[in-house]
């Protein structure tokens, strides 16, 4: 067994494909900002949770801060059960607003979480009680239209 | 009477076909079943490497690097259109790491080495060197077969990452470079919107699933073609037809699995 060229060339080769793989995960993917080792879970009941899609982005004060992990509906309440993952090194007090913003006009739906002024912070597995849904153009526009109309009379 | 014979026709060629699928399937697992003797003796899979994947490393690079940069012109001239020129790296890399790079370099691969391994087989086959080796009870399957699928299946995910790789690169050159959108916005969208898991290992695993079809097709076309020089270019052009409309025809079921929106 000796080497060769050949086993040069084909080494070479190997570790270009490996270099276009680590080039793809951290330069043209997300793997460098990827920490989910140290993240704990928090949950949020929304009445509508419009167009949010599981691995939408946690915002405060448009920093992110986490993730969205799952979406189920609470067969009891018919609410959106919001699973999210947080960076631990942010915590929340325990009043924090969860609120299902857009990003621009037609952009992704995010969770945006606005502190309140509570001492106690939200621990891993508790629940935001304080939520605002997603806004629906089409039940804006029929409340805009049923208003006109009534006062049109 | 010609109705007759043009349903016999017919059927002959239906019976034909499934016989050949029964066939390819035990060839197939044959190949795994014999692989043992390609890992124990690495170097002839290492051969083969070199062959297939390394040989095919310059079309794969340049091929990657226009279909960059066309992406990079033609969505650039569709974004311009809704003010979003910044979200040019996002769609040149999408469209890259999920579809494109493993689609292409799977074709590519079809037509460079593919066709390679199927016009080398048959020619063993017509000039009775397979047979020659079943009659030294060496087993042709583990000895010819199998290095040349595993050199396959381990080079194409390789090949289409850095087909990515290259037409990622190549859209910054033409985005960036020559047509001036901005830089940290063209990179930031890009790692915005491309997820690890959903999309670079999907397309890995596409990829994957390419090279199995490629090499297993390639291999079988050589192996069951007729002995006769007629049979060894009937063999290769039905290789590199029938290798296309499998990746193709798989590209679409993966597709279905993976990204269907969550």
């Amino acid at each position: 067994m000796e080497r060769t060229t050949l086993d040069l060339w084909v080494g070479m080769f190997v570790v270009a494909g490996i270099g276009a793989l680590v080039v793809l995960a951290f330069k043209v993917g997300n793997l460098s900002t990827y920490n989910v080792s140290d993240a704990y879970q928090l949950q949020a009941n929304f009445s509508n949770i419009g167009g949010l899609k599981s691995q939408a982005s946690i915002k405060s004060a448009g920093v992110l801060v986490g993730r969205v992990t799952g979406i189920t509906l609470d067969n009891k309440q018919y609410e959106a059960k919001v699973a999210m993952s947080i960076d631990s090194r942010y915590q929340f007090p325990k009043d924090t607003i969860a609120k299902i913003l857009t990003s621009g006009l037609l952009g992704e739906q995010y969770i945006g979480l606005d502190p309140g002024g509570d001492t106690e912070m939200l621990k891993g597995g508790e629940v935001i009680k304080q939520t605002q849904s997603a806004v629906i153009l089409e039940d804006m526009i029929g409340k805009f239209v049923y208003s006109k109309a009534e006062s049109g009379k | 009477m010609a109705i007759v014979s043009s349903l016999r026709g017919i059927g002959s060629r239906v019976i034909n076909a499934v016989w050949r699928i029964g066939y390819a399937s035990r060839f197939f697992m044959m190949t795994l079943f014999y692989s043992g003797l390609s890992f124990r003796r690495f170097r002839l899979t290492v051969r083969e490497i070199f062959f297939s994947g390394v040989m095919s490393l310059i079309i794969i690079l340049v091929a990657g690097m226009f279909v960059g940069m066309v992406l990079g012109l033609q969505g650039y001239e569709t974004l311009k259109r809704y003010g979003s020129e910044s979200a040019l790296g996002s769609l040149v890399a999408l469209s890259l790491v999920r579809e494109l790079g493993p689609v292409l370099a799977a074709l590519l691969f079809a037509s460079r080495a593919g066709s390679a391994m199927t016009a080398e087989i048959g020619l063993m086959k017509a000039t009775e060197q397979i047979s020659a080796m079943e009659m030294m009870a060496v087993n042709p399957i583990a000895r010819v077969v199998a290095p040349r699928f595993w050199a396959g299946v381990l080079s194409m995910p390789l090949l289409a990452a850095m087909f990515s790789a290259m037409g990622v690169f190549g859209g910054y050159v033409v985005g960036v470079v020559l047509i001036g959108v901005d830089e940290g916005s063209f990179w930031s969208q890009m790692q915005g919107a491309v997820d690890f898991k959903h999309d670079v290992l999907n397309g890995v695993i596409k990829s994957f699933v390419f090279g199995v079809a490629v090499t297993v097709i390639s291999l079988f076309e050589g192996y069951d073609a007729p002995p006769t020089a007629e049979g060894v270019s009937g063999a290769t052009t039905r290789t590199v037809v029938e290798s296309s409309l499998a990746v193709l025809m798989l590209d679409f079921m993966l597709t279905a699995f993976m990204f269907r929106g969550d």
